[in-house]
């Protein structure tokens, strides 16, 4: 069983759900990710999506387009976002990390040195915005042969047929992006994401995790009473935005974030 | 060393996924990927549909002017002293460029398929034009997106937009430019995928996108094949076009693919000179990567951000090229090879000064290269170039560079 599927499993055992954080590694200056990721846990995260930097973030709004900038200002590449995760993993074995990205990055490096030098890392999971299943047919099997959860989306344009094919080439779980548009853009319509949810859940066994438009406690409670998971990122990534001036208060700022939404989604489970 | 291409061959490419032996194939978010096979599945039923290609060629005819004419540059010739040189003029169609035949093909398709609001991305501003101008034809809400760098060299084509009612969007982000133009119309699009068609203006893109633009520009190829045995009883021995994205260059090599005896140039942008870095040539001195929706030759650094590109042209100021092209280049069929600034500058004032004919910058490589090309071969021979569009977008340009103030 893969750290990721563990953890889930778990937490629905508990009845509680997931509490996803996305940062993006480099962001403000790479010395603090590995530091930042450690508050996460510390205020209630489950799982890690840890951003890799790319220059062309097609899928992202303004708020982790600026974060990409930062990091790149700083020459962030994916060998030291990988080292920023085996650092993690020498002080935390339990909680998985997930690097969300775009494609190029690791199609420069190459798929098979990416793969094993994830693997050897402590990465679990691998969700690539930019490669539908279609595109992953030489990728996946390098994945599979190394633990790492292939992590697909699945959008509301999404057709079922679509959703059974992604869903069986997923593991861990599957990332439902509640609106269409980019990062950090709409809020949801929470009755509209619920129903989609649900109808996901009849086409695959899969955890799902939903993302996208979730800002605060009250959303992340409304989210999490139908998924197993919510994914919160913009919010976070403004919020290093702005503190990156003091390291200390920016710790307790996105814990200070992240814990009233822990809180309220283990209030569902009371 | 380049391989035999017949008609049973091309007619597989792009295969069921859109690749082009390692290149193109679809790489977005999936928020975009129903649309793309719905755009595909429509495309492939309206490419066999004798209204649809009545329409498309109605259009062509009437309203942008085709054929172009295949013009006998005399003077050119003696200048080069070399081989005859025909100039393909792309530059007469509505418009001024090569651009609207894609436009108008795009259009249409987003009328077939109920959409009434456009976007678009431009560089040059050629296609934002040409967009702009369809939509005010058909009716339909028009939004373009520009690099703020280009909308400071390119201010002519961003008033010709805004006069015929198009939203021109200024992009800020990354290094304000065609690459970044793109980043944001896809953002764009995955924002209101339901009612928006994005006309992509160059072959590249996720698929089908190479493959439609590609047979719309395929026009130019066609009429260049028939003119040169109608006017000069032979086929060419050589094609030369500009190449940023590409299409121009794919539309008028494509319906020679076959004909094993006509070589192919696409000159990309050597801006400062290769050595320098600083240009927009990927094809001679990039690598595959994927990007904007397809796998094929990028600009790129050594951990596969993609890199800022520098040409004195907006149009091919781009990182990528389009996936057939490096498909082309990787079987050896078509030669890609690159001119400086300098060098297309040079080329636009010898158009303009021997022929009357004022080349775009982008078309101004070919015209650079084209030249000495000529001059390689014997007199009996003959090439093409592609004059892919106009220059009075460029005068701005051309005059800061020699210190005068319009």
């Amino acid at each position: 069983m893969s750290r990721i599927e563990g953890v889930l499993k778990n937490l629905k055992g508990e009845g509680r759900k997931a509490l996803i954080p996305f940062i993006t590694a480099g962001d403000p200056n790479p010395a603090q990710t590995v530091e930042l990721m450690h508050t996460l846990v510390g205020a209630g995260a489950d799982i890690i999506e840890l951003g890799v930097p790319f220059s062309d973030p097609m899928a992202d709004g303004p708020v982790i387009q600026l974060a990409c900038e930062r990091s790149l200002a700083h020459g962030t590449s994916l060998r030291q976002v990988l080292d920023m995760v085996r650092q993690f993993r020498e002080t935390d074995g339990a909680t998985p990390v997930v690097l969300m990205g775009y494609l190029n990055p690791m199609e420069a490096m190459g798929y098979e040195a990416f793969a094993d030098l994830a693997a050897a890392a402590g990465v679990d999971g691998v969700l690539t915005v930019d490669l539908p299943p279609e595109e992953a047919v030489d990728v996946a099997p390098l994945f599979a042969a190394r633990n790492l959860d292939p992590i697909f989306l699945l959008a509301p344009t999404t057709t079922d047929e679509r959703i059974r094919a992604i869903s069986e080439h997923s593991s861990g779980y599957v990332y439902y992006v509640s609106i269409k548009g980019v990062t950090g853009s709409a809020s949801i319509d929470v009755d509209e994401v619920a129903r989609k949810v649900r109808h996901i859940h009849e086409l695959t066994a899969l955890p799902v995790g939903v993302g996208f438009g979730i800002r605060d406690a009250q959303t992340a409670a409304a989210v999490g009473r139908v998924s197993d998971g919510v994914i919160v990122g913009s919010v976070l990534v403004d919020t290093i935005a702005r503190n990156q001036a003091d390291p200390e208060q920016l710790k307790r700022a996105l814990a200070d974030l992240l814990q009233p939404m822990r809180n309220a989604l283990d209030d569902l489970a009371s | 060393m380049s391989t035999k291409l017949t008609k049973e061959l091309l007619d597989t490419l792009p295969d069921a996924r859109g690749h082009f032996g390692d290149f193109g194939g679809r790489f977005v978010s999936e928020t975009l990927m129903d649309s793309l096979m719905i755009l595909e599945r429509e495309y492939l039923r309206l490419k066999s549909d004798p209204e649809f290609q009545a329409m498309f060629d109605k259009d062509l005819a009437h309203y942008v002017g085709r054929p172009s004419p295949l013009y006998f540059a005399e003077r050119l010739t003696r200048e080069a002293g070399g081989a005859q040189i025909w100039l393909k003029r792309e530059d007469l169609n509505h418009t001024g460029a090569h651009k609207v035949n894609n436009t108008i093909g795009q259009a249409l398709l987003a009328s077939f398929l109920g959409k009434k609001r456009v976007i678009a991305e431009t560089g040059a501003g050629q296609h934002g034009v040409a967009t702009a101008t369809v939509c005010a034809r058909l009716g339909l809400e028009c939004h373009v997106f520009m690099g703020a760098e280009d909308i400071q060299r390119q201010t002519l084509n961003v008033y010709r937009m805004k006069l015929l009612g198009a939203q021109v969007h200024s992009v800020e982000s990354g290094t304000r430019t065609l690459k970044d133009a793109m980043n944001e119309a896809m953002r764009d699009w995955v924002t209101n995928v339901d009612e928006t068609f994005y006309i992509i203006g160059t072959v590249a893109g996720p698929h089908p996108y190479p493959m439609l633009v590609r047979d719309f520009q395929s026009v130019i190829g066609r009429e260049a094949r028939a003119q040169s045995l109608e006017q000069a009883g032979k086929l060419p021995d050589a094609l030369v076009a500009c190449v940023g994205g590409g299409s121009n260059a794919i539309g008028l090599f494509y319906p020679f693919l076959t004909d094993e005896s006509v070589a192919m140039y696409g000159v990309e942008a050597g801006g400062f000179g290769l050595e320098s870095g600083q240009h927009a040539a990927p094809l001679c001195a990039g690598r595959p990567g994927v990007l904007h929706g397809n796998r094929t030759y990028l600009m790129e650094d050594d951990n596969g951000q993609i890199s800022a590109t520098h040409s004195v042209s907006a149009g091919l100021d781009y990182p990528g090229v389009g996936p057939e092209h490096s498909w082309l280049k990787d079987i050896g069929r078509a030669n890609y090879v690159s001119v400086t600034d300098e060098e297309a500058l040079a080329g636009f004032r010898t158009l303009t000064r021997v022929e009357g004919i004022m080349p775009a910058l982008e078309s101004s490589h070919a015209v650079a290269y084209g030249v000495k090309l000529a001059a390689t071969m014997d007199k009996d021979q003959m090439i093409i170039i592609n004059v892919s569009g106009r220059g009075d977008k460029d005068i701005h340009t051309i005059a800061g560079i020699d210190g005068i103030e319009i």
